[in-house]
């Protein structure tokens, strides 16, 4: 009987553990593994040598593709923060009814409805040559002839992303706000703050958390894209994640795991960058 | 008011302060507040004299809060005038005002120092760099945490961040500080320290202090004056000593507590040199006696005698007999509370079942020989007890 209570909270942690383990430790480790095996262009070894990462580093298309990521993540996240922090401000302090807050927040879930694929071919339609954004351009005389960069460009692959990603950076800012004592405004303006100096120096600052984890979302969201690179982009512009999709579309495994591994390390780095910047700890 | 006076310290430092300051009054012209239909404050006027402490005592809702707001601009007036000086401030934001909030819960910016939270003020009114340090400097040595400027509000005890927020409001020169319950989160040894604080700093700054409280004990040791409220209206405004003595409502009797009220309806009415002598019917007790202006013969009204000035004495039916200098009715010990110097006696009306009190010395009980359960009879001058129209 004692025995039984001593392993109670083992048996209990047990299936997390193995999912844990099926699911995220081994492959990672297979995948680490795989990374350093020989690649002939016909077939795969095992060994262990540096090449496949010494490949990377040392081809510009390579290099090119990363930093067209980094380019991506960069712009998204700037976006997504542009848009998110002025909606989740306005739910927050705005809208005062607790009803209204969850009709409009939910309204923010809208991209959500339907399937991320179903939704990018929608954009196709809108921002085609013939589309209904270039027609009503001309129409208006903005433009006289269709403007090519709108789809299979990475405008359009800029444009899917923050249409997907925008809520996972407003849902985190407006939590954050929600937490910001109403009175620390009053007091603020009891200070003689003006609506700007009271962003600055109360709301911004006490929003930071919450902005920390949706730059997480984003970041780690957008680094691993290739769906969304891969269609909006028309197979123009690449990704990391692309890139991986293409090497394992060839059988380059190896190669496709060395680039994983590199995007896992760049990827985590980010994260542990924001965390160092940022405590979080209060919004859990 | 003395400009630029040298004020020492609050409390062991020695801050030597130049405060420039001058206090305001404050004025209230057939004030309203209405939040759709419901009137949270209606038509209130009020003169609150520069330099003076005022409390707004109330219970909660009774719209202290709302007028504490509506003084310092964090609420608008429906109608009437709020005067600060000879300024009217209806339509100025807080800042123009000259008045500093110190708020319930402090309101301290979580995310900032001491040091940046009682310099908030002056950073945001773009003072020099070089003001703001001597000011804060000087502000935190008064309150005495120079050496936690570095801390964040977290970090420091209710009592600390009390101060803070006090330097905080104080640190931009108010002419009027207004304080919304600043002690209610303090626990009570902490509370009776700051409250004694509290008055010595309104002292020493000369400005003038509005503050809200629900507390009559505080009410009663900070105010010079205490403005009574209760549902958006002002039931009294009087000094502690006079709000204490005479009541002047029977909603003011009540709040104070420690008061036997009795309603009845006014039957006699005799002018005298000081003060009518009034005779209620109170039903089941019968004649009760009282001093007071305002009666009209056939109203419902009631007087109130404290439980400090009741008498008791044993039963005996020749005594129970009303005269117009003494009145005397007969009730039951029903318990007996010891609270130190303070002994609360509770005891029951015998007719009418009311519940009464009598507070003696304690001392002063142990010699009486009194018993719990004991029937005897309750006596007071007509003299001390207060008639109330209202």
């Amino acid at each position: 009987m004692k025995n039984w209570k001593n392993i109670q909270p083992y048996l209990l942690v047990a299936p997390q553990t193995l999912v844990f383990f099926l699911f995220l430790v081994i492959p990672i480790a297979a995948i680490l593994m795989v990374s350093f095996w020989e690649f002939t262009g016909y077939s795969m070894s095992p060994a262990f040598t540096w090449d496949n990462y010494a490949a990377i580093f040392s081809s510009p298309v390579y290099l090119a593709t990363y930093i067209n990521t980094f380019k991506f993540v960069a712009i998204v996240w700037l976006i997504t923060l542009a848009i998110a922090y002025p909606i989740a401000y306005f739910l927050a302090f705005h809208v005062t009814s607790l009803r209204w807050q969850i009709v409009l927040f939910l309204i923010c879930t809208i991209p959500f409805l339907t399937s991320n694929i179903i939704r990018m071919i929608s954009w196709i339609p809108f921002l085609g040559r013939e589309g209904v954004l270039n027609q009503t351009l001309m129409a208006l005389g903005v433009t006289n002839q269709p403007i090519e960069m709108f789809l299979f460009s990475d405008f359009a692959v800029v444009l899917a992303m923050v249409h997907l990603y925008s809520l996972f950076m407003i849902a985190p800012i407006f939590n954050s706000m929600m937490r910001i004592d109403r009175a620390l405004v009053a007091a603020a303006e009891d200070a003689g703050a003006s609506g700007w100096q009271i962003q600055k120096e109360i709301i911004l600052p006490l929003a930071v958390p919450g902005i920390a984890i949706g730059s997480i979302f984003i970041v780690t969201l957008v680094m691993g894209e290739f769906a969304t690179v891969r269609l909006m982009s028309g197979g123009q512009s690449s990704s990391v994640g692309y890139l991986i999709r293409t090497q394992i579309g060839s059988l380059q495994y190896p190669m496709a795991a060395a680039n994983a591994v590199i995007l896992l390390l760049v990827t985590l780095l980010l994260v542990f960058g924001i965390l160092r910047a940022v405590d979080i700890r209060k919004e859990l | 008011m003395n400009i630029g006076t040298k004020i020492n310290s609050v409390g062991k430092t020695n801050a030597v302060c130049d405060l420039g300051l001058t206090a305001q009054g404050v004025s209230l012209r057939s004030v309203s507040k209405k939040y759709g239909s419901f009137v949270a404050v209606e038509n209130l006027n009020l003169d609150i004299p520069a330099g003076d402490y005022c409390c707004l005592l109330g219970p909660s809702g009774c719209g202290k809060t709302t007028t504490l707001r509506m003084i310092a601009g964090h609420e608008d007036v429906t109608s009437g005038d709020v005067l600060i000086g000879d300024r009217h401030v209806n339509n100025l934001p807080p800042a123009k005002r000259d008045t500093a909030m110190m708020f319930q819960n402090y309101a301290l910016f979580p995310h900032k120092t001491v040091w940046q939270n009682v310099d908030f003020g002056l950073k945001m009114r773009k003072i020099p760099q070089s003001d703001r340090r001597t000011r804060v400097g000087e502000m935190l040595e008064l309150i005495g945490l120079s050496h936690l400027a570095e801390r964040k509000p977290v970090q420091l005890s209710g009592g600390q961040q009390q101060r803070v927020a006090l330097a905080r409001a104080l640190v931009t020169r108010p002419k009027v500080l207004l304080l919304d319950e600043p002690l209610s989160a303090l626990d009570e040894t902490l509370r009776l320290r700051m409250r004694g604080e509290l008055r010595k700093i309104q002292k020493q700054f000369g400005m003038t202090f509005i503050q809200v409280t629900h507390g009559v004990d505080e009410a009663f040791a900070l105010s010079d004056q205490i403005v009574v409220m209760n549902h958006g209206h002002i039931e009294q405004v009087a000094t502690p000593a006079e709000v204490f003595r005479t009541p002047a409502s029977q909603f003011v009797a009540k709040f104070m507590g420690d008061q036997n009220i009795f309603t009845g309806k006014v039957i006699n009415c005799i002018a005298d040199t000081n003060s009518d002598l009034i005779e209620l019917d109170v039903k089941g007790i019968g004649s009760l006696f009282c001093r007071g202006y305002g009666a009209v013969i056939g109203n419902e009204a009631a007087c109130s005698i404290r439980a400090d000035l009741v008498e008791l004495e044993p039963y005996s039916a020749a005594t129970s007999i009303p005269s117009t200098k003494q009145n005397h009715i007969s009730v039951r010990i029903t318990a007996v509370e010891l609270t130190g110097y303070v002994t609360r006696v509770s005891l029951m009306a015998e007719k009418t079942g009311q519940e009464l009190l009598y507070k003696v010395r304690t001392d002063d009980w142990h010699n009486s020989s009194l018993q719990e359960g004991q029937l005897i009879i309750l006596r007071w001058s007509a003299d001390d007890c207060i008639f109330l129209a209202h």
